[in-house]
């Protein structure tokens, strides 16, 4: 409120006395309480099961299992199998970690030298819980005794117990190939970083801080990766340089298959985010400032390192934290075109589906986390520091032209620009190929996805939907709670709790969070159960996934408005949804938009969070690429990419033409 | 508050019908299947000219994605039967008891290597799946290399980066590849050959069809792969041409089996009877030249002749059972040393 109250001011002096919580207020914390539950039931439990996943360890329990030897028609007591193992000269299972799937043969346990003369081994399992041996894929009963002649033994195996522990970790980091991948990661993640942030900048400057032509044009033509999924850059790189590239003797016979191929299409997806955050930041600049510099006659190159980039470091620092998250999270392009580079984010992929070891996924995922974490929590601080630097009475500036600048950034402006859609004209122009590289005719056939594995165009419609479903249904549970975060009263621990588990996505990669899903869904026990391998469950991982910009944007859309309106609403009489439906939705429209699109976009394209979690009926297009590549038909991956890219187009300018018309009537107030 | 109260109402009851399966009079069937995609639809229409009255839900992915998803949901199968996946995958299931025995009718005529060896078997065979390797012959003239006619050819230094071969550890034709090696060549020369082999992989992939599409686009030469797809891209018009090395080949097989549990026990034995039956067998031999009644197979246009023959005893479950440590023992000796060459 502006006005001071004096009756306020008197009541805050006497003893703190609580305000009468009304009807309207009571209902908004219900309906926060229901979007935080829906944030706990899809986030917080999920993780929860990854973290316990990764310390589930299977041990081999010898103790439980005794051994009797038959010589000459006589029983006699042989100990129990830890006893036998104990004397063995080499480690058993060659000293690997057993994991849910090994399986030892008890032929490795009891040595032939001991069992010379023995007609007949028994063995018992004497646990209480059973299974822990397997004899002709039958596990063992408690008690079960097998009584056995030395041939038979063949057919009997031991089998491994899970317990918890850290044993998984122990492995992870005894594991070079494994071990490896973080210090990859942390290379590409790096690099990339330095590189996308560097172009962004300049990029950004020359359309903010120079008076270029077609910065407009530029803008847009910058945003394009945001409408292609991860894996499309990399396939038109195997493309331009693969061992049959139109290009490839640029590379002076360095294999794009590797670093340098993850980095490029990396810098490809990562420069629209980089670009749009250090835009923001270059965009409020005080004229004065510069002004004032140049009346001191300091030089130029002193200007720029002394206000352009000091007044742009926070962006610089934020856009450099999205990009490093961004990258070491991915999973698409190191997929394609990482040859035997192994990355983090590759690793949980191989380990689950190529290996069904689940819980080496869990203990990769975990890891994972640590830098995306890090990450997120050093951006928030950053942004916390970030002071207002327009102040009431700054000057918007106005670049001057400056004929050799402009030209420069003009050329460097169209060589990126070009970068970007030089690498979605190859995608489009190899789907059209006959086969490449031996017929070069033209041919629709790669389109004809019945053919190949992924579903078919069933798989694209499937995003449509999924699409369609996640922008509708998480536009409406974001918008919701974030309104209900700014103008709930008091109960500060419940807001302060909420605006936490909204913040978290963010900082879990999409992987991590379909891995997550798997364990904490597929449960028997789970009575969420039914939703697994439904669209439902896509829809809601999707949403989770994408929680957190959404409601940023939100929130900064909700706290443009007065808090007068509800005290208004409030002292008519009004419950706070009608204020809410007739005032504050139709103003934050432009937001609910902004949220509606960003969800439509970002899950047409999303890879990694749903790679774990589609169901043969709900098949994706970003999914059905990743195994088209996978089965080695890349051309019709790059057509589908295309078929995604070309909707992502469609759904924009359908995006602005129903904007323009509708902000027309609802929007009128903002001009004058 | 109706206005928003409304719309949530309705998308909840939306997600209530979309979850809630649909009574049908005709018994459903959930199949996990491998089978190639372009194979499903003739082959649920083949089945029900026999059988109208059982309709087909099939669930299919790649042979790795599929074994993991079986194996995840073992607490609560989702699947009745699982029909054309490898037999390694089905020996993993049946190591954690999910398979329900059963001799579906006809199992005497199946040649001996497409049973099981347990009674009850718990899995049948339907058809072949061999290794072969695929040959670039532009890309090879181009490059002035020989055509090799064995393994062993493969690791002449002259083929120094021009081999790809599928990573066992994500591929069910890579896994097959090293345990063939593995007992062809007995364990202490097998891991010496692909140490050799090694040196001369320009890239591992992460499926089994890829090496031979990549040869067949040019990407690397030469691709070992497996005999079906080499056919499939060579008919396409690729300049490949498709090598059975003379060591004999690695083979596994698409087969079938019953999910222990399934409420739908008739319809599944009648399914599996039929799998087996020679109108089955003779819509497997268009796609695959060896099937498991032998005395059917006939040759398919632009298969290797002789494969059968090539084939090599393979113990499935020697395999199965080894599984764990060969793949173990592969990715400590090659994935930890392909770093990059920077």
């Amino acid at each position: 409120m502006v006005a001071v109250n004096p009756i306020r001011n008197a009541v805050l002096a006497t003893p703190v006395i609580k305000p009468k919580l009304g009807r309207d207020d009571w209902i908004m914390r219900l309906f926060m309480a229901v979007i935080g539950l829906y944030l706990l039931i899809s986030l917080a439990l999920p993780l929860y099961a990854v973290l316990s996943k990764s310390f589930t360890v299977f041990q081999f329990s010898f103790g439980d299992i005794s051994v009797q030897l038959q010589r000459d028609g006589h029983w006699q007591d042989a100990g129990t199998l830890e006893e036998w193992v104990g004397r063995l000269s080499q480690p058993v299972n060659n000293d690997l970690a057993p994991t849910s799937l090994t399986r030892l043969p008890i032929l490795q346990t009891l040595t032939r030298r001991e069992l010379q003369g023995v007609s007949q081994v028994r063995l018992r399992d004497t646990s209480e819980t059973g299974g822990r041996l397997l004899y002709d894929a039958e596990f063992s009963k408690p008690g079960e005794i097998f009584t056995l002649e030395p041939r038979e033994l063949r057919k009997l195996f031991v089998r491994p117990v899970a317990t918890t522990g850290l044993n998984n970790y122990l492995v992870y980091f005894q594991t070079p190939a494994l071990r490896q991948s973080i210090g990859n990661s942390l290379y590409i993640a790096v690099i990339t970083t330095l590189i996308t942030v560097a172009l962004a900048f300049a990029y950004a400057y020359a359309i903010t801080r120079s008076c270029m032509p077609f910065s407009g044009a530029f803008r847009t033509i910058a945003m394009v990766p945001i409408l292609v999924p991860s894996l499309l850059p990399a396939i038109s790189l195997v493309y331009l340089f693969g061992n049959q590239g139109l290009l490839k003797g640029l590379l002076l016979g360095e294999p794009i298959y590797g670093p340098l191929g993850i980095v490029i299409a990396s810098v490809f997806f990562c420069f629209p985010h980089a670009m749009l955050i250090i835009l923001v930041a270059l965009s409020a600049a005080d004229a004065r400032l510069y002004e004032a510099a140049e009346v001191l006659r300091t030089p130029k190159s002193r200007v720029f390192w002394t206000v352009t980039v000091p007044g742009a470091s926070y962006g610089v620092i934020s856009a450099a934290f999205v990009v490093f998250s961004l990258t070491i999270t991915d999973f698409g392009v190191p997929k394609v075109i990482g040859g035997q580079f192994n990355v983090l984010a590759l690793d949980i992929y191989k380990q689950v589906v190529g290996q069904q070891n689940f819980e080496m996924g869990a203990v990769v995922s975990v890891i994972l986390l640590l830098p995306a974490i890090l990450a997120f929590a050093v951006d928030r601080f950053m942004q916390r520091r970030q002071v207002a630097l327009l102040s009431a009475r700054a000057v918007p500036l106005i670049p001057k032209p400056n004929r050799a600048l402009d030209r420069a950034l003009l050329i460097y402006c169209s060589v990126v620009a070009l970068f970007i859609l030089g690498l979605l004209a190859m995608s489009q122009l190899a789907s059209l190929i006959q086969f490449w590289p031996y017929d070069l005719s033209f041919s629709l056939r790669h389109y004809d996805f019945g053919r190949m594995d992924g579903g078919g165009w069933d798989s694209y419609f499937n995003s449509i939907r999924l699409g369609l479903y996640t922008a509708v249904i998480g536009t409406l549970i974001v918008f919701l709670g974030a309104y209900m975060v700014e103008k709930c009263k008091g109960f500060s621990h419940g807001r302060a709790g909420f605006q936490f588990l909204a913040m978290m996505p963010m900082a879990i990669p999409g992987m991590v969070l379909g891995l997550a899903y798997v364990f904490f869904f597929n449960s028997p026990h789970n009575p969420l159960n039914f939703l697994y391998g439904t669209m439902a469950i896509l829809v809601i991982c999707t949403i989770t996934h994408l929680y957190t910009v959404s409601h940023l944007t939100s929130l900064t859309a909700l706290k443009q408005l007065d808090p007068e309106f509800e005290a208004v609403g409030a002292s008519l009489k009004q419950p706070f949804y009608r204020t809410l439906s007739r005032v504050t939705t139709p103003i934050c429209l432009p937001a609910i938009f902004d949220i509606f699109i960003y969800l439509f976009v970002n899950a047409m394209t999303t890879v990694s969070a749903v790679v774990f979690l589609y169901s043969p009926d709900t098949t994706l297009a970003s999914v059905a690429m990743l195994n088209m590549d996978d089965a080695g038909d890349i051309a019709p991956a790059a057509a589908m990419g295309m078929m995604i890219f070309y909707t992502n187009v469609s759904a924009r300018l359908a995006y602005l033409g129903i904007s323009q018309l509708l902000f027309r009537s609802t929007q009128a107030w903002r001009k004058r | 508050m109706k206005k928003l109260i409304l719309p949530l109402l309705g998308l909840l009851a939306a997600g209530a019908v979309l979850t809630a399966v649909n009574a049908q009079a005709e018994t459903q069937l959930t199949v996990y299947t491998a089978f190639e995609a372009d194979q499903l639809q003739d082959y649920a229409e083949r089945f029900n000219a026999a059988h109208p009255d059982i309709k087909i839900q099939w669930v299919r992915d790649s042979t790795g994605i599929i074994t993991a998803k079986l194996l995840a949901e073992k607490d609560n199968p989702q699947a009745d039967v699982i029909w054309g996946l490898a037999a390694t995958s089905l020996l993993l299931m049946k190591g954690e008891g999910m398979l329900e025995p059963y001799a579906p009718k006809g199992l005497e005529k199946l040649d001996e290597k497409f049973r099981g060896d347990s009674n009850p078997p718990s899995w049948v065979g339907l058809d072949a799946w061999v290794a072969s390797v695929c040959f670039n012959t532009v890309e090879a003239e181009r490059l002035k290399l020989p055509q090799p006619t064995s393994w062993q050819d493969l690791t002449k230094p002259v083929y120094k980066g021009h081999v790809a071969m599928p990573n066992p550890n994500s591929s069910g034709t890579g896994f097959l590849d090293v345990s063939s090696w593995l007992q062809m060549f007995g364990e202490e020369k097998g891991w010496a050959f692909m140490d050799q082999l090694h040196e001369n992989i320009a890239f591992y992939t992460h499926s089994g069809s890829k090496p031979c599409k990549d040869a067949a686009r040019g990407e690397i030469p030469i691709g070992i792969s497996f005999a079906y797809r080499a056919a499939q891209s060579k008919a396409e018009g690729a300049p490949l041409e498709i090598i059975i090395p003379s060591e004999g080949v690695g083979w596994d097989m698409e087969a079938a089996a019953i999910v222990k549990g399934t409420f739908n026990m008739d319809a599944a034995k009648t399914l599996m009877d039929w799998a087996i039956s020679e109108d089955a067998m003779k819509m497997y031999n268009q796609n695959y030249a060896v099937v498991g009644i032998t005395a059917l197979s006939k040759p398919v246009k632009f298969f290797p002749e002789g494969i059968s023959k090539a084939m090599i005893k393979n113990d499935f479950e020697w395999a199965a059972q080894n599984r764990k440590r060969i793949l173990d023992e592969w990715q400590k000796r090659y994935d930890s040393k392909s770093e990059p060459k920077s």
